[in-house]
């Protein structure tokens, strides 16, 4: 049976007061996955150990001794380490690969006593908008089989989606937690860049990805947000900003001013999306939210920019997969640069050579001012956009995606197509802002719509209370 | 065609990669059609507007000069494909760089 709570706080109390078994709940989600093996939402999942985990945290929460997320059942992205477990970022490349320590994301939620259930599913090397491009198949959408879970955290959506976990860690570095969020229906936060430390991700795009959670409540994403957040030494990166209860049930946040930019209602977005955000935008003003017309006017050169910006930070973050110190190597070579070769060639799919040759071309001699140097400047003006905007609204609302899931296959063949599927998203990790998808609604097909709100940097407390404000009125 | 054969096949041999002549046409292709829509970006006139390398304030951080511990090398030689008991194993280098 699905356990009955409707957040993390509730799971909790159950557990204190005993009118749930922590070693049951456990047990439910391991059968639920092995019942739902078909979607492919794990790459690995840890079945020996969790149940003896369970044990010990159960023990813990009698004794009074357990951490703030005692209990919770936690799936990782496939991209973070965990020490002596595999991370094979969904590749080939490093099927065989174990990691030697464990990213701070994950520490943080085990020292609160989380258990982590096992690894999940994504587009290799976190790239891709459709979760197709996986050394281990693709996910499939709870809602729709027929349907992709969205990408690249698919595995993550579609796992707390179908109730295989309670929460699970994804990354965002162009929409990959927000989009698979809002193909799923679950909600999902991309954090300010830096406010969650890097150590122990495997890097796609340095100056974009961003680790956070996916949930059933704003509440669950807080209380993970507020575990994960935090300077860290072993990631300079990481900013150096207070940590805070994220969801604070203050008057103020009810007096909030909030920007509808007219270029996410244009060409492109689905009817029935636009119909539905619109009707909630109405609810909401009936309940005191201020709502104004705002304009981000280089929105449509979003998708350029962050295309070659993040696939030159590809191409030299993927350099190190020659088959010398770790992953796999080609079983004949005739000298050193016959073995990367080939040992590359082999070991990456489709999308991620794609994503490597554009990167490499756009910073080779002659075409770097071109493209690269050129669409940092346009990093700028779009960051600008966003400043100005913060200077008169306190958060923005969009949808999410353009549309709802799409058809498996039905963009794999034309990269260009499923790029422009990340118009809504992009902006945010260009402006290193935080965003969330918020579940709105279904649309015809039974699927689901999804609707962003986003902040300024560094404020996840407006945007998360917000949020639940929202979730509190629709 | 924004970019030619030629081209994609010299960009693959920067970035370490073996195409076969199917995967030069299919990448030729589809590389050229990806930078047309990058040209969008030359509409914008950016001749005053500084690069933004990063998206929030980037100030130098620095840590004391301490030792600490660091990967041992068991554990840095686990993954390898190819070792002895202190050192990662590839082919001669002198030896292949021989023109």
């Amino acid at each position: 049976m699905r356990p009955i709570y409707s957040n993390h706080k509730e799971k909790l109390s159950k557990l204190i007061s005993g009118e749930l078994s922590l070693i049951d709940n456990v047990s439910y989600f391991l059968k639920n996955i092995e019942k739902n093996n078909h979607l492919n939402t794990f790459n690995f999942v840890f079945e020996k150990e969790v149940l003896k985990q369970a044990e010990i945290i159960q023990d813990k929460i009698k004794n009074g001794t357990n951490g703030k997320l005692a209990g919770m059942v936690i799936g990782i992205k496939d991209v973070l380490s965990i020490k002596d477990k595999p991370t094979t970022c969904s590749s080939n490349t490093l099927k065989n690969f174990n990691a030697i320590y464990t990213a701070t994301a994950v520490q943080k939620l085990i020292d609160e006593d989380a258990i982590i259930i096992g690894k999940t599913n994504c587009d290799e090397f976190a790239m891709g908008s459709s979760n197709e491009n996986s050394a281990f198949g693709t996910v499939l959408n709870p809602n729709d089989n027929t349907r992709v879970a969205g990408g690249s955290s698919g595995g993550s959506a579609a796992a707390v989606s179908a109730g295989l976990c309670d929460a699970a860690l994804g990354t965002d570095t162009g929409g990959s937690i927000r989009q698979p969020a809002s193909f799923c229906g679950v909600y999902g936060l991309k954090p300010t860049y830096g406010r969650v430390s890097r150590y122990g991700l495997t890097a796609f795009a340095s100056s974009f990805d961003s680790i956070g959670p996916f949930a059933n409540s704003v509440n669950d994403l807080s209380i993970i947000l507020e575990v994960i957040s935090g300077k860290d030494e072993k990631d300079s990166t990481s900013a150096d900003e207070p940590v805070t209860e994220y969801i604070k049930f203050d008057k103020k946040f009810e007096k909030i001013k909030i920007g509808v930019p007219k270029e996410y209602f244009g060409e492109g977005l689905d009817t029935e999306i636009e119909t539905s955000i619109k009707n909630k935008i109405n609810e909401l003003r009936e309940k005191e939210f201020e709502f104004v017309d705002i304009t981000l006017p280089h929105t449509q050169y979003t998708i350029a920019a962050y295309y070659i910006l993040t696939t030159a930070e590809a191409s030299s973050n993927l350099a190190r997969y020659d088959g010398t110190r770790f992953g796999h190597r080609t079983k004949e070579y005739r000298s050193l640069i016959d073995m990367y070769e080939k040992t590359r060639s082999e070991g990456f799919g489709k999308e991620v050579k794609r994503r490597i040759m554009l990167g490499t071309y756009v910073l080779s001699a002659g075409y770097y001012d071109a493209y690269y140097r050129k669409a940092q400047k346009v990093r700028r003006l779009i960051k600008d956009d966003f400043d100005k905007v913060f200077e008169k609204v306190d958060l923005i609302l969009t949808p999410t995606t353009p549309t709802t899931a799409f058809l498996i296959g039905a963009k794999i063949d034309d990269p260009l197509t499923m790029y422009l599927n990340d118009i809504y998203t992009t902006s945010a990790n260009l402006a290193g802002i935080p965003g969330i998808n918020i579940p709105i609604g279904k649309d015809k097909n039974g699927l689901p719509i999804g609707m962003q709100l986003l902040a300024n940097q560094f404020e996840e407390e407006k945007l998360l209370s917000t949020a639940q404000l929202i979730n509190n009125i629709i | 065609m924004a970019i030619t054969k030629e081209q994609v096949r010299h960009v693959a041999k920067l970035a370490r990669l073996k195409l076969s002549e199917e995967e030069l046409e299919n990448y030729t292709k589809e590389l050229s059609s990806i930078l047309d829509y990058m040209e969008k970006l030359n509409e914008l006139d950016t001749s005053n507007v500084e690069p933004l390398t990063y998206p929030v304030g980037n100030k130098n951080v620095f840590r004391k000069d301490e030792l600490g511990i660091s990967v041992k090398t068991e554990d840095a030689l686990k993954n390898a494909p190819l070792k002895n008991d202190k050192y990662f194993k590839v082919p001669k280098v002198i030896k292949s760089n021989k023109k």
